[in-house]
């Protein structure tokens, strides 16, 4: 294989493979390529890709975070109780906004304890994440008392069930949040900083920029969108679960590596991110429509991340 | 030796006497000749099973037993390590509510060996591993299906279209309530047709996400839905109600779950669904403690229990009539 048809295999493979499977699906079940079953495979996805945006920029340092599903749970849960507390005096609006934020907050904090425990702390992300997965989940099942909060009225659900025109508003949410990181780490300076992170770190400290405040910013910002999704997750269900989001780390890293981005730091878009959390999205919703049973569904979906990163390192590994 | 280490010493020394001083106590306090009953649980984090305790608590302070409780977190390996503790402190019963039905076996075996009888509670121990069981106390969830499938044939006139979603694969009350269910729906309303039959986990967001695609492959088909718990019946009311579905007749759909959670009864009162099967886990509880202490009130019951190998647990529809 020439050299270039191999380059463009590594760029545009994954958006072939997209193509390829949304051509598939269509012609296996004629409730595929509906414009309904379209929206909702997008408000599916929202939560696990709006997670993966600050997964990606995680891992493009070449560090991890296993901790956004407790993070999402512990933000969704928080804001879930303070709504409930609603005091009297206030009017509802402020204080759902008060509500959000202060959920989004518990998701920055979070996330600035990671940081500050891997670069300050010195100790590996791997370890640190895993430690706050325990911690998170051990304050979600505290603050619950192991039971869910429920109902939260209309405006609420808004977040997750709201349209803006026909779009249903997480897609809205999603997509947007896309193109502010997409702008973010192609267009500015920090974002490249961030690349520079994950390949040479020494290079960027002999150019005399201060990759630690960095890295703990991008912790916190990892936080933060665990926060959003949680939120988000609470506000489609209407209820916080103690076991909300359990396992969301595994989906967030399998979308972000299916996207080509490596574990190793340095390379990786969000757009191949966003496509990789797609993908997974549509083979567990073709296989529904298909009638898949459930074992196979397990297997079908860890057989295609495997394929897909052997052709990759396959690619990858001659040029 | 030095003052500093001295005073390390003296702390070290204090730090163990604190320690300590609650182990003293409470082995003094267990030399009292009541009996001793291990309750073993597979987690605590669930308001199911704090339930079980709460039950199986009230009737050991009734019939003066001491109850130990364990926690094991869902992990089978501490679990293990619980009810080896508890054979070491010579418990009089072991009330086990298993994570893992087989994986528990070597351990109920050690139990056998040192005599302790031994009551599963909830979930099955499984038996054909060699590992004795005087009953295996449990909810009889074949018959909640049972009486899922009767709701529906009546709900339903006896024909239409449903919708299963199914629990974690390989549970048991995910099988059991499955068969129950379709074993009964054959027999009470063969008219009922199963649309699509899918697994959501117990899980609400799985529930909801895995309803609207099946709607997707069958618009305008579905009349009923039928969960194997409530979490999962609430995620498909939640995609009922966003799809503004309804049922091929312009009615309503009809959804049924498990479990009697709040949020199902809550549901049930606002009318947005229609029934969900009762467990009882204080009783659970209860039976299980009153179980363990039948050999010394009563040998014949005992006796009989033991034959039986199983105490069913009664379960009952509850319908907006029963809020």
């Amino acid at each position: 294989m020439p050299n270039h048809w191999r380059t463009w295999a590594l760029d545009y493979g994954l958006y072939v493979v997209f193509a390829l499977l949304l051509l598939i699906l269509s012609q296996m079940s004629p409730y595929f390529f509906t414009v309904s079953n379209l929206l909702n495979i997008g408000s599916q996805v929202a939560m696990i890709a709006v997670v993966a945006i600050g997964m990606t920029m995680v891992i493009l340092m070449g560090e991890i975070d296993l901790s956004v599903g407790s993070v999402a749970a512990l933000a969704g849960a928080i804001t879930a109780g303070l709504i409930h507390a609603l005091p009297s005096e206030w009017p509802m609006g402020l204080w759902l906004a008060f509500s959000i934020t202060t959920g989004m907050l518990i998701g920055i904090v979070a996330g600035l304890v990671n940081g500050l425990f891997v670069v300050w702390g010195g100790i590996p992300s791997f370890i640190v994440t895993l430690g706050a997965l325990s911690i998170g989940r051990g304050l979600v099942l505290l603050y619950t008392g192991g039971r869910p909060i429920f109902g939260f009225g209309d405006a609420f659900g808004k977040i997750s069930w709201g349209h803006l025109g026909p779009v249903p508003l997480p897609i809205v949410i999603m997509l947007s949040l896309y193109l502010l990181a997409w702008l973010f780490l192609c267009k500015t300076q920090l974002g490249r900083y961030i690349y520079a992170i994950g390949a040479n770190k020494e290079a960027v400290e002999l150019a005399g920029v201060n990759y630690r405040r960095i890295k703990i910013g991008i912790f916190a910002l990892a936080g933060a969108f665990s926060g959003l999704a949680g939120i988000m997750l609470t506000a489609r269900l209407d209820s916080a679960q103690p076991t909300a989001a359990v396992g969301w780390e595994l989906d967030v890293i399998a979308a972000v590596v299916l996207g080509g981005a490596s574990l190793y730091g340095g390379r990786g878009t969000v757009a191949k991110t966003l496509v990789g959390a797609f993908i997974l999205q549509l083979i567990s919703n073709g296989l529904n429509l298909l009638e898949v049973q459930a074992y196979w569904q397990q297997i079908a979906k860890g057989s295609i991340i495997l394929a897909a990163l052997l052709v990759e390192r396959i690619l990858r590994g001659r040029r | 030796m030095k003052a500093f280490s001295m005073k390390r010493l003296v702390i070290f020394l204090a730090a163990i006497a604190i320690l300590a001083a609650p182990l003293v106590l409470t082995s003094a306090m267990a030399a009292g000749k009541a009996m001793k009953f291990g309750l073993s649980l597979s987690t605590l984090n669930n308001p199911f099973f704090v339930t079980v305790k709460d039950g199986a608590e009230k009737e050991a302070k009734l019939l003066k037993v001491d109850l130990i409780v364990t926690d094991a977190q869902n992990r089978l390996d501490k679990q293990i390590s619980d009810i080896e503790d508890m054979i070491q402190k010579k418990v009089d019963a072991l009330l086990i509510n298993p994570t893992d039905s087989a994986g528990i076996a070597t351990v109920v075996k050690k139990a056998n060996k040192a005599g302790i009888p031994v009551f599963a509670i909830d979930r099955g121990i499984d038996v054909s591993t060699g590992a004795k069981v005087i009953a295996q106390i449990a909810s009889d969830n074949v018959f909640g299906g049972r009486l899922q499938a009767r709701f529906l044939a009546k709900a339903l006139g006896g024909k239409g279209n449903v919708v299963e979603l199914e629990g974690i694969p390989g549970a048991s009350a995910a099988i059991d309530r499955k068969a129950g269910f379709e074993d009964e729906l054959k027999k009470v309303a063969p008219g009922i047709k199963i649309l699509s039959s899918q697994e959501a986990g117990f899980d609400q967001a799985k529930g909801l996400q895995v309803m609207q695609n099946i709607m997707q492959a069958n618009p305008g088909k579905i009349d009923a839905v039928v969960a194997a718990n409530d979490s999962m019946a609430l995620g498909a009311i939640q995609a009922i109600q966003q799809a503004k579905a309804k049922r091929p007749n312009g009615g309503r759909i009809i959804v049924v779950g498990f479990d009697s959670i709040d949020q199902a009864l809550e549901q049930i009162r606002k009318g947005t669904m229609d029934a969900t099967i009762a467990q009882q886990p204080a009783l659970m509880g209860q039976l299980g403690v009153g179980s363990g202490r039948l050999n010394t009130i009563s040998p014949l019951l005992y006796s009989k229990l033991k034959n039986a190998q199983s105490f069913p647990v009664p379960v009952k529809t509850v319908t907006a009539g029963d809020l």
